[in-house]
């Protein structure tokens, strides 16, 4: 049995120590919200947030989250009310929405990292995440706004 | 109640329709001519049942609302990411003047009115959502309205006339009541008989737009896709297929899987070995284990350069013919100086983010089944062939898609198939998940293509003799769409050549077709046969143009004179480009036009070359004439996500197989383009008041040619093999 903190909460799991957090969280824990997208961290869709840091999940294996919060895209805020979420709503910057939630959880750490990110710094933090529907212009769009949002409003 | 209650039993008859591009096809279409309403098709024991319940009224099969105010959508066609979701649900709320917060959107059953109202069967492709429905939906809120208002009307003993309505409540003097309150009353008015649509003039979303209605769901997880279905007692599936198209399994030794914690059980499919456990990752290391022996004829062990060479051969004689004038051999033979060239175009994989999956549950004489699909009426009759059901036995929920591009529309349902002989071999509830590498060497590729082209010019430097010949894999041919084959030509083969409006000013021309067979299967891909036609088309005018010294932009205009709608885009594409303004130092710019799916798209990119041959787009300025934009800012999106989407075929797009073996795996060796190589994109939509054309699809052909053009202005050279080669472009 290995006890979990996801979004704020207790979870005790009885799982393979190796097993990869993706499917932990998925497949066990039914928290979809992380997607699985390519199994080698190649596409990002499995972006979560182990420690503060954004790591994919899929790679990540379970014995690595023992005693380290975790914070999936369920867990960014409590109603949609995180600055990058309200700058995504703003912009109208998804399509089919699949890689979305690790496209916010990698942008969620850059902003909390660098305030006031220039697109260079965007394209760097963001070119480990695929979109197939080519959202880029508008998640580097978003990015800015939501600095701006956070800048303002402090964090929420 | 089944949700396709009278749909089976119904008379079929046959249709002919515009499918891709300009392509005839016939349909079987369902001569149900009686109108179903939302709870005909929904039922009382519907997925939605909790929301059914509330909903007092249902004029149509499109809306309902309950006594809660909620408006209930059930869309014809499905959300891939192109947002419908949300112009839909405008169109209706348009003529209804309701609260967009109040909404509840849901994709529809398989059932007869859902069908598509031009294509015959319940799809969404073509990129046709927008136009084909333009009227059904508003139609669908102007009669709701109607009766509410009437319902008031009568309550308070006024003339409907004298009321009006406003976000979800009709209203008289002082007087308003919601749409809830006259639901009930409303429901058992008589249907008018005709209902008079609003003007333009008066449109408060329509060629404004709303946000997409989509995105709260999106940004916090909640969105389900086929993936994320989970209900207890269901199972998770991997499959072990063929590493060859077309091979059999022989035998499999499943000791070591059957070791492994989490696997329940491993079971025989058609297509290969579906090991079965508690979750995917259980599956995933049973299925690493699992021994299987492959019956692999050796002829189906073939090679993509083996193939280009047996393409060349067929390129060298004469093809079935998709479009003739004059005497194309006399006229090439008088002509003042020739052009010839040769491509070569790969097979490429769709890619959805989302890998294929479906969830199949299987109790008693009833299916269920839940996916992401583009054809739910067609999985649905596929689904049933494979359990000796009825149709109206098959339930289809069809979820998010993460991703469609065509992937999500095969004739054959091979993924809904495959989970339904899983789920019935098995004797369980199982979800069927593709891996990313089972995703990219499954198949369904956009085929392979080979163009050979020869051109005369006359003495005025002008075409005036012009040979084509395709080579390529039909999409069709095998399919229920197999009678869109005519006369040796699958129209999916030869769009933006055969009609092409650049061909139809050249006197002597022939454009051929050979459609050669083999095991690997291929399928419809984002725009097409415009993905491979457009390239060509638009790169030979380029060098057209150079060859009568022309400028790019001034000969397609030459060339385009009478076409009006190409014309005003690459008008303003140009304009709006600054073409013939001076560029940084080492920016070099270039230009595409190509009509398809009804509209007309033009594309200046910007590029720069270094001097190890990498290409690098600065920016993209696009232009679209679709006619009315119903939606802008989604008519923006899908412009800005085709340039993306044509960009990483341009750049990276290459299936290649040796052996019979896919050789690409993953993104690492089938990539994308990511946002650092994302260029700056601007799109602009003509003002027009054309027939309304399609959106999703057109944003894709011109950016590879554009780009092309914009690298041969800075090299010289002219590419004619896709992907692009950075070796080909080193300066020697």
């Amino acid at each position: 049995m290995i006890n979990l903190q996801v979004n704020n909460k207790p979870y005790t799991v009885d799982a393979p120590p190796q097993m990869p957090l993706l499917w932990v969280l998925r497949d066990m824990l039914g928290l979809t919200g992380t997607k699985f997208g390519c199994g080698m961290a190649q596409c990002g869709a499995c972006t979560i947030h182990l420690n503060g840091e954004a790591v994919r999940a899929c790679v990540t294996p379970l014995s690595r989250a023992v005693g380290q919060p975790i914070t999936t895209i369920e867990g960014l805020s409590s109603d949609n009310n995180h600055p990058l979420q309200r700058a995504w709503l703003q912009e109208d910057v998804l399509q089919c929405g699949y890689c979305q939630s690790g496209q916010l959880m990698s942008a969620a750490v850059l902003l909390r990292e660098n305030p006031n990110p220039t697109d260079d710094d965007i394209d760097h933090a963001m070119s480990g995440n695929i979109c197939r529907c080519g959202t880029y212009p508008r998640i580097r769009k978003a990015i800015h706004l939501a600095a701006q949002l956070q800048r303002e409003g402090g964090k929420s | 109640m089944s949700t396709t209650k009278g749909y089976s039993r119904r008379k079929f008859l046959q249709t002919t329709t515009v499918f891709s591009g300009g392509l005839l096809i016939p349909f079987f279409v369902s001569a149900g001519a009686k109108k179903m309403a939302l709870l005909d098709v929904l039922g009382g024991g519907a997925a939605t049942a909790e929301d059914t319940s509330a909903i007092a009224f249902a004029p149509n099969a499109y809306l309902g609302i309950g006594r809660d105010n909620t408006i209930h959508i059930i869309l014809a066609h499905v959300e891939m990411g192109q947002g419908i979701w949300t112009t839909l649900s405008m169109l209706i709320a348009e003529e209804l003047d309701c609260d967009f917060t109040k909404m509840k959107i849901g994709h529809a059953p398989p059932a007869a009115p859902y069908i598509h109202p031009l294509f015959g069967i319940q799809i969404t492709g073509g990129s046709s959502t927008t136009w084909s429905e333009f009227d059904r939906y508003r139609k669908a809120g102007a009669t709701a309205r109607a009766l509410l208002v009437t319902a008031a009307a009568q309550q308070w003993g006024v003339a409907p006339e004298t009321c009006s309505t406003d976000d979800g409540y009709v209203i008289h003097g002082d007087q308003k009541l919601a749409y809830g309150a006259l639901a009930d009353a409303a429901a058992k008015l008589p249907p008018p008989a005709d209902i008079p649509l609003k003007e333009a003039g008066d449109w408060k979303y329509i060629g404004k737009g709303v946000k997409r209605l989509d995105t709260p769901e999106k940004i916090n997880g909640t969105a389900k896709f086929g993936m994320d279905v989970q209900f207890p007692g269901l199972l998770t599936a991997l499959v072990l297929r063929a590493p060859v198209f077309g091979a059999k399994m022989k035998s499999f030794d499943d000791s070591k899987t059957k070791a492994v914690s989490g696997v329940r059980k491993v079971v025989a499919v058609p297509s290969g070995v579906a090991v079965i456990g508690d979750h995917y990752w259980a599956v995933k290391q049973g299925r690493d284990v699992l021994q299987v022996e492959w019956d692999i004829d050796p002829a189906l062990a073939f090679d993509t350069k083996q193939q280009w060479a047996a393409y060349r051969k067929l390129a060298e004689q004469p093809g079935a013919s998709a479009a003739k004038a004059g005497d194309v051999v006399a006229g090439l033979s008088g002509a003042v100086s020739k052009i010839e060239a040769e491509y070569t175009l790969p097979y490429l994989a769709h890619a959805c983010m989302e890998p294929m999956n479906c969830t199949v549950k299987i109790t008693g004489d009833k299916c269920e089944i839940w996916t992401g699909t583009q054809m739910p009426g067609i999985d649905q009759g596929n689904a049933a062939k494979v359990l000796g059901f009825k149709p109206d036995q098959v339930e289809v929920h069809t979820m998010f898609l993460g991703g469609g591009f065509g992937r999500r529309a095969t004739g054959q349902s091979d993924f809904v198939v495959e989970a339904v002989e899983v789920a019935k071999a098995s004797g369980e509830a199982v979800k069927t998940v593709w891996s990313r590498e089972d995703d990219m060497r499954g198949g369904y590729y956009r085929p392979a293509f080979m163009h050979k082209v020869q051109i005369g010019l006359g003495p005025d430097k002008m075409p005036v003799a012009w040979l084509h010949r395709i080579v390529g894999q039909s999409i069709m041919e095998g399919t229920p769409f197999e009678a869109g084959v005519q006369n040796g030509i699958d129209g999916a083969s030869v769009e933006g050549v055969n009609d092409s409006p650049y061909m139809k000013h050249v006197p002597h021309h022939s454009v051929e077709l050979h459609s050669p067979k083999n095991k690997v299967p291929v399928l419809w891909w984002r725009s097409v046969g415009h993905t491979h036609t457009a390239f060509v088309m638009e790169t030979m005018i380029d060098e057209l143009a150079h060859a009568a010294g022309k400028d790019p932009v001034a000969y397609r205009k030459l060339l385009l004179k009478e076409h009006p709608r190409p014309l005003a885009a690459l008008t303003m594409a140009a304009d709006k480009a600054g073409w013939g303004k001076p560029l940084p130092a080492g920016r070099f710019r270039g230009v595409a036009v190509h009509d398809s799916f009804g509209s007309a798209v033009a594309q200046v990119a910007e590029v720069s070359v270094d001097k190890k041959g990498q290409v690098k787009v600065h920016r993209v300025v696009c232009a679209i004439e679709c006619g009315l934009a119903v939606n802008p800012g989604g008519v923006i999106a899908q412009m800005e996500s085709g340039i993306v989407f044509g960009l990483t075929a341009l750049l990276y797009g290459n299936i290649s197989i040796e052996q019979g073996r896919v050789q690409q795996r993953n993104f690492h060796d089938y990539r994308m383009v990511r946002m650092h190589e994302t260029p700056q994109i601007e799109v602009y939509i003509v003002p027009s008041a054309e027939k309304m054309g399609g959106a999703g699809e057109p944003g894709v052909p011109p950016l590879a040619p554009a780009v092309i053009n914009a690298v041969y202005a800075a090299t010289g050279k002219r590419i004619r093999q896709l992907p692009l080669d950075p070796a080909k472009l080193l300066k020697v």
